[in-house]
């Protein structure tokens, strides 16, 4: 796959809701001048966690919704990219409060993610241990060998930086067959190796199978693409939050990866480049557990990819649950597609629709068979709807955040939104534990 | 179908809140995505969805009982047409069978949707499928000369008493259909047992009237061992004469409507096991915990309920019906992959428990399922009681290194 010319756009657009957690005070206001790493927002209850700007340019407007919430940011970008400098450093040589603190400053700190609750990492906490999940299982994800590719450098200088922040190690899943130098050669990790099919990526179910989370214990997880904004900023004294980002989906007619940063629009990437006559949705990540989007959005801070699928509003479907759905595609046997798949390989399109009514849970060990954890999915679930906090604790609430349970609500016959519950929990959870 | 989905939209807005028939939102919308796959696409949450619905699980349950249902039609007319004496041919006898148990389902679906549609109206949401499978899964396990307004009225008490009150499907905790069913038994024992019932004598609209034969003895397989005094029993058809495996097999036996045809019920099975839609290990272990403790009873026993071959306890009465149909319902029985073993397993084992020691219940299939039923939140329970312990263990385990970080 090639390399394709990186993507820029007039305006960027931060959104502090894609850093779940984040409770957004703003830094600057309209009119001020910023550079690739200036500050914009910090959390309101603990100053040390920064979002700074990815470009440098002015503050053109703060938006904001119902209740004064902060919505978005959106910066004009300079013609020339003016970056903050932060010095090259040693991350051999630096201290973890050092390390610390220049990823506070650099705005790098907010992608370490933490669990439980899955909220961006706590600066002045010690986490057990430190995931990453070498493997990119999702639907259509990009190459992680094209994204760590000629960065193998900054990777494992990220690599060396988390592995001062923790007394325990870090853990690097990469796949059986895993043929990405990066990964293979990272020093001062402990490989695990994972084969099958998704959710194996999870950072959360390698979790589970290496050390799971116990009450109490805090673990930190990164992307291994956000390594790469730690081994940048010591290796060039920068904060280049640059992302190579793999444009997919059935209605895209020319896929392929291009650079660019969060923030930026979308809008010169598919116009003209998608399905026309049909409604679209654009989606920034990937079709389990990404954000909705317009064609004039935006990509978001945490995404690797933008996908464009069939909106499907406008089929009307005949007796659909009759028919015998050839096309169909469907994880459960009740469709022929499940064979047909595993005989010849066939790819389906899918489009939006629910395609069914929201029920109870009727079926049992559907979820189960798409949740490879040692833990119940379906009666934790349970215990989320009723709030019943000790069976929560008990039945694994701390090692699981909202995308490891994508697949169950993709497979679920009773269409329930079972993300939103497990968001709704964890948020209720942690006001009643702090 | 443009047509139609035109026309639907046409008149959709009549239906909407404040529109003039909006009293009949439920039974309109219950319409439409029965006709049309709802074309809602996803707001929050995953952007894709599996094609599967329980629109179509539920389809899949009552295809997988379309064969017991004809052979049920067709055995009522053999057995009635036997016990008159008579052979008018295999399209007449399917004729009486059919106009003998049709109006039977005709009465559980009328009753049971009339108050699912009513109460989906009034708790304002979607009409629910879980009606559809049990309106089909009543008129196979009544006797064919169960009177229709007992149905309607066991129906409508199993509705409302064993599904709404508990908030509907998915919440029940007991087989809606065996409650139909355990209810018509205690309500009106004399109707759903003993030897006059099973087969249906009189006529059918006139069809099929003649006099009973002399020999004639309207007793099932079940009830003639239960009434025997001693040793192995050869189990008769009506007219007296011996059955072999081979008719249990193929189902020419009185028996209640559906469940008499092991062949037609393995179809079924078949069907809902290469589907994914029941679970094997429920329905294996049901059979399983039948024959362990049919082998136990005959390795101690002397009475004739105690020599039922394990066998013959499969192939006579609802023991395989209710394994595949019924022991699998999947929102009554055992949730957890493990409790499944072990709630078939007790199914199985207390059917044949009851059918050889209670001598007043010659089935003991429906009593089984609906205890178990009633356990199945207890098996669940205990098995992720392992799972929970596992957890603490390991904090306890691990509690030395959690202290120094």
């Amino acid at each position: 796959m090639m390399i394709l010319q990186p993507v820029q756009s007039g305006y960027y657009t931060i959104f502090p809701d894609d850093f779940t957690g984040f409770s957004p005070k703003i830094a600057v206001k309209q009119g001020d001048q910023v550079s690739a790493g200036t500050m914009i927002l910090y959390d309101k209850n603990d100053p040390d966690i920064k979002i700074v700007s990815p470009v440098s340019g002015e503050i053109v407007s703060v938006n904001r919704g119902e209740k004064r919430k902060l919505l978005c940011i959106v910066i004009s970008v300079d013609k020339e990219m003016e970056y903050r400098d932060f010095e090259k450093k040693n991350v051999l040589q630096l201290t973890a409060e050092e390390i610390r603190k220049q990823l506070c400053e650099a705005g790098i700190f907010p992608f370490i993610r933490q669990r439980p609750y899955g909220y961006g990492a706590c600066p002045s906490d010690v986490p057990r241990d430190i995931f990453i999940s070498g493997i990119y299982s999702a639907p259509l994800a990009p190459s992680l060998e094209l994204i760590l590719k000629d960065q193998e450098a900054d990777f494992q200088t990220g690599l060396d930086a988390l592995a001062q922040l923790t007394p325990g190690k870090v853990y690097l899943g990469i796949h059986a067959d895993c043929n990405i130098p990066a990964l293979n050669k990272a020093r001062n990790v402990e490989q695990i190796r994972f084969e099958g099919p998704h959710p194996v990526g999870n950072v959360g179910v390698q979790i589970n199978h290496i050390k799971p989370i116990n009450k109490g214990e805090i673990v930190w997880t990164i992307d291994p693409s956000d390594v790469l904004f730690i081994g940048r900023l010591f290796n060039k004294g920068i904060a280049d939050f640059t992302r190579l980002v793999a444009l997919c989906g059935s209605e895209v007619k020319k896929t392929g990866y291009h650079r660019m940063l969060p923030g930026v629009s979308i809008k010169n990437l598919v116009e003209n480049n998608t399905t026309e006559g049909i409604a679209l949705r654009y989606i920034s990540g990937n079709v389990l557990t990404g954000t909705r989007i317009d064609t004039e959005g935006h990509l978001h801070a945490f995404d690797n990819q933008i996908t464009v699928i069939p909106e499907g509003s406008e089929t009307s479907e005949f007796l659909g649950w009759a028919s015998l759905g050839f096309n169909k595609f469907s994880n459960s046997c009740t469709f022929p597609s499940r064979f047909i798949r595993r005989l010849t390989g066939k790819e389906f399109v899918l489009d939006a629709r629910i395609k069914g009514g929201k029920r109870a849970m009727i079926m049992s060990n559907e979820y189960d068979k798409v949740f490879p954890m040692d833990i119940f999915p379906e009666f934790l679930l349970k215990a989320i709807i009723a709030f019943d906090i000790d069976k929560m604790e008990n039945l694994g609430i701390y090692e699981v955040i909202p995308e490891d349970f994508a697949l169950c609500e993709f497979v679920d016959t009773s269409k329930i939104e079972l993300q939103s519950i497990v968001r709704k929990g964890l948020d209720l959870l942690y006001n009643e534990m702090k | 179908m443009k047509f139609l989905r035109n026309y639907l939209d046409k008149i959709k807005p009549n239906f909407e809140k404040g529109g003039k028939l909006d009293m009949f939102h439920a039974v309109f919308d219950g319409f439409e995505t029965f006709l049309f796959v709802p074309n809602k696409t996803s707001k929050s949450g995953v952007h894709i969805h599996d094609a599967v619905d329980s629109k179509r699980t539920m389809t899949f349950v009552i295809i997988a009982l379309i064969p017991a249902l004809l052979f049920g039609m067709y055995n009522t007319g053999y057995q009635h047409y036997l016990a008159i004496g008579q052979n008018p041919g295999f399209w007449n006898t399917f004729l009486f069978g059919f106009l003998a148990v049709f109006p039977v389902v005709v009465v559980s679906y009328v009753v049971g949707l009339g108050i699912e549609f009513v109460v989906a109206q009034w708790k304002g949401h979607e009409i629910q499928e879980g009606f559809l499978v049990s309106g089909m899964l009543i008129p196979l396990i009544v006797p064919v000369d169960t009177p229709l307004w007992m149905i309607a009225v066991a129906t409508a008490f199993a509705v409302i008493f064993a599904k709404e009150v508990f908030g509907g499907t998915g919440y029940n905790i007991w087989n809606v259909a065996l409650v139909t069913r355990a209810f018509l038994f205690f309500a009106y024992p004399s109707k759903m047992s003993g030897d006059l019932v099973f087969v249906r004598t009189g006529n059918v609209l006139g069809m099929g009237s003649g006099q009973v034969v002399d020999a004639f003895s309207g007793a099932t397989p079940l009830g003639q061992i239960t009434a025997a005094a001693s040793g192995p029993v050869q189990v008769t058809d009506v007219l007296g004469n011996p059955l072999s495996l081979w008719d249990m097999f193929f189902g020419l036996i009185p028996g209640s409507i559906g469940e008499t045809s092991k062949l037609a019920i393995l179809i079924g099975a078949v069907f809902l096991l290469v589907t994914g839609v029941a679970s094997w290990k429920t329905m294996g272990f049901v059979f399983f915990g039948g024959i362990i403790t049919s082998l136990i009873f005959n390795a101690i026993g002397t009475t004739p309920g105690m020599l039922i071959k394990p066998y013959e306890h499969i192939m006579l009465g609802g023991f395989a019906f209710g394994a595949v149909f019924m022991a699998t319902d999947p929102v009554t029985s055992a949730r957890t992959e493990t409790g499944k073993y072990i709630f078939g397993f007790l199914v199985g084992l207390f059917a044949v428990l009851i059918r050889v020691l209670n001598p007043g219940y010659p089935e003991g299939m429906m009593l089984s399922i609906l205890l178990m039923n009633s356990f199945a939140p207890l098996i669940d329970f205990y098995v992720i009681e392992a799972n929970i312990r596992k957890r603490l263990k390991r904090v306890v385990a691990q509690s030395d290194n959690r202290g120094k970080i």
